[in-house]
């Protein structure tokens, strides 16, 4: 393998490995590690007719729906965190702008389950959630059912195969090995049900490294397409042990995108006008960066893993 | 509405927290009288220590740090399936008399008027969870008389609704407002139990988008101890939750 095997810069991964029309999986871990570098790329690079799936996805989702990017979302939650609304989902979803949205709606265990179900190869996995719920009436995703040993009522969530998951994680090596920890949400079975998977990484390490602990690795490394040093690359969201959330970040960005001409602006300052993620962290400033910064350490004690 | 949430939670309860409010709700029953509760998180995150700094969102660091368990999300909700939750929280932009919520829609679905985030794991928590409480403003556009969106389900129309649809148990057991607190009795309706301090039961009642009913025994909500109050602007010194 070439000594730099699966390392790409953004700009190539996205241009690689995200076509018009492709399902996108991101967002996977909840609040943390979202990949939002990875998504202004994909708005740099004016990917169109995107399916976007993830449970909650935070502003991440709302920013490529105001960019014109996507189609269709298969989520539970689609809004701000911090603020509620994300108005630019609200103007797709209720005007068709900047274009028409169609929206399959899920639970956050739904979407777990149709990862699940996509990550094992079966055409669909059985829940108790959502009975009566108006989520599932009429929806093509999800189908009432009955257990074949006892009879119980069930919901059958068909399976989700994205065409290429992207995940944010701490660390990785050129190969494709990469460790996450924190709060993970659905990042596993997404990263093992696409068809194609992006990691990008605050830090880049010697294979060595990931394969001293085994445990930690959140996707075979075979099955990763491209890997993407890209330090700070969550920001707002938090990284674990590298740094917090920008919980202010996400309350400016309510107040901006209220109006087309505010998300207009918003956008060419944070993502278009931007060639990258380190002119992004260079705009946000020093200080504000490294306010965010964890300095503390709380180490986890070691695991011998020798065989001998 | 803290530490009204907070009394919810009872010693040794599995609790899955959600988002907002009830974030500092269980942090102050952590510290009080609900020492042994075990807090859930749906990104996979599983507590018996309270956080040591205030949380914003559950996917905050400080819920990392300490935590009993990191895992995925399907295996909280696993056990949540499983019927291990004794409570669940739930914030809504509208609830009905039979605990119905909706976060999905405002007017028709395929043209609404107003689009909500949606679930999260709302949906899953009405489901699934022994019980589970609404926190939610008092207003007579959020306490309708029927929710036009059924995302997370309550007792549906009636006492035997859930039943019939199949959901393996729970329902609403409080709706915890702005102005009081509300219970649901054996027809599965919501009626007031209690008004929170600075209300009346007039001003309640023109708040609530339909005919409440009032408990016979219908007093004050007890107000706030000392020691919670401390306890809450020890948690949240710039008031973040409660100002």
């Amino acid at each position: 393998m070439h000594p730099d095997g699966k390392l790409l810069t953004m700009r190539e991964a996205i241009e690689r490995f995200v076509a018009d029309g492709d399902a996108v999986a991101m967002g996977l871990a909840l609040e943390a590690l979202i990949p939002f570098a990875a998504g202004h790329e994909i708005i740099r690079q004016k990917k169109r007719n995107l399916t976007l799936i993830g449970p909650i996805s935070d502003i991440l989702f709302d920013q490529l729906i105001g960019a014109g990017c996507v189609g269709r979302v298969i989520a539970a939650w689609i809004g701000n965190v911090s603020a509620g609304l994300g108005y630019n989902y609200r103007r797709a979803a209720e005007h068709g702008v900047p274009r028409p949205l169609r929206i399959e709606d899920h639970s956050n265990f739904t979407i777990a389950l149709g990862l699940w179900a996509g990550a094992l190869g079966v055409p669909f996995l059985p829940t108790r959630s959502l009975l009566g719920s108006d989520i599932s009436r009429g929806a093509d995703h999800l189908r009432a059912g009955t257990s074949p040993f006892d009879d119980a009522r069930l919901l059958y969530v068909r399976a989700i195969e994205p065409d290429v998951t992207v995940v944010h994680v701490q660390r990785a090596s050129a190969d494709g090995g990469c460790h996450a920890w924190g709060n993970l949400g659905v990042s596993a079975e997404a990263a093992l049900a696409g068809r194609r998977v992006i990691v990008v990484a605050e830090e880049i390490v010697d294979a060595e490294v990931i394969a001293s602990d085994p445990n930690r690795v959140l996707v075979p490394p075979y099955r990763v397409s491209a890997v993407v040093h890209e330090p700070g690359g969550a920001h707002p969201s938090s990284v674990q042990g590298r740094y917090g959330r920008d919980h202010d970040f996400y309350a400016e960005y309510h107040v901006t995108t209220k109006t087309p001409d505010g998300d207009e602006a918003w956008r060419e300052r944070w993502i278009a006008g931007l060639d990258g993620r380190a002119a992004y962290l260079a705009q946000l400033g020093a200080s504000r960066w490294s306010a965010l910064a964890v300095r503390d350490e709380r180490l986890a004690a070691p695991v011998n893993y020798s065989a001998s | 509405m803290v530490v009204a949430g907070a009394r919810e939670i009872a010693d040794g309860d599995v609790v899955f927290v959600g988002m907002r409010l009830p974030l500092l709700a269980f942090a102050l029953a952590k510290r009080t009288h609900a020492r042994s509760a075990v807090g859930f998180f749906e990104n996979g995150i599983v507590r018996d220590r309270p956080a040591e700094a205030l949380l914003y969102t559950m996917g905050d660091p400080p819920n990392v740090e300490g935590a009993s368990m990191c895992c995925a999300m399907a295996t909280v909700m696993g056990l949540l399936q499983k019927g291990e939750v004794d409570l669940g929280f739930i914030g809504g932009a509208e609830v009905d008399r039979f605990g119905n919520i909706n976060t999905s829609y405002v007017g028709d679905p395929s043209q609404p008027k107003v689009k909500l985030p949606g679930s999260g794991g709302g949906a899953d928590i009405a489901s699934l969870a022994k019980r589970y409480v609404v926190v939610i403003e008092h207003d007579p556009r959020r306490l309708v008389e029927r929710v036009s969106y059924v995302t997370s389900p309550g007792n549906g129309d009636g006492p035997t609704w859930r039943q019939r649809v199949g959901l393996p148990r729970g329902g609403p057991s409080a709706i915890i407002t702005t102005a009081a607190v509300l219970r649901f009795g054996d027809d599965g309706q919501a009626f007031v139990a209690s008004v929170h301090p600075g209300n009346t039961k007039e001003a309640v009642r023109e708040k609530t988008g339909w005919d409440v009913a009032f408990a016979a025994d219908c007093g004050l909500t007890p107000e706030p101890s000392a020691e919670e109050l401390r306890i809450i602007r020890e948690c949240d010194p710039q008031g973040y939750w409660t100002s």
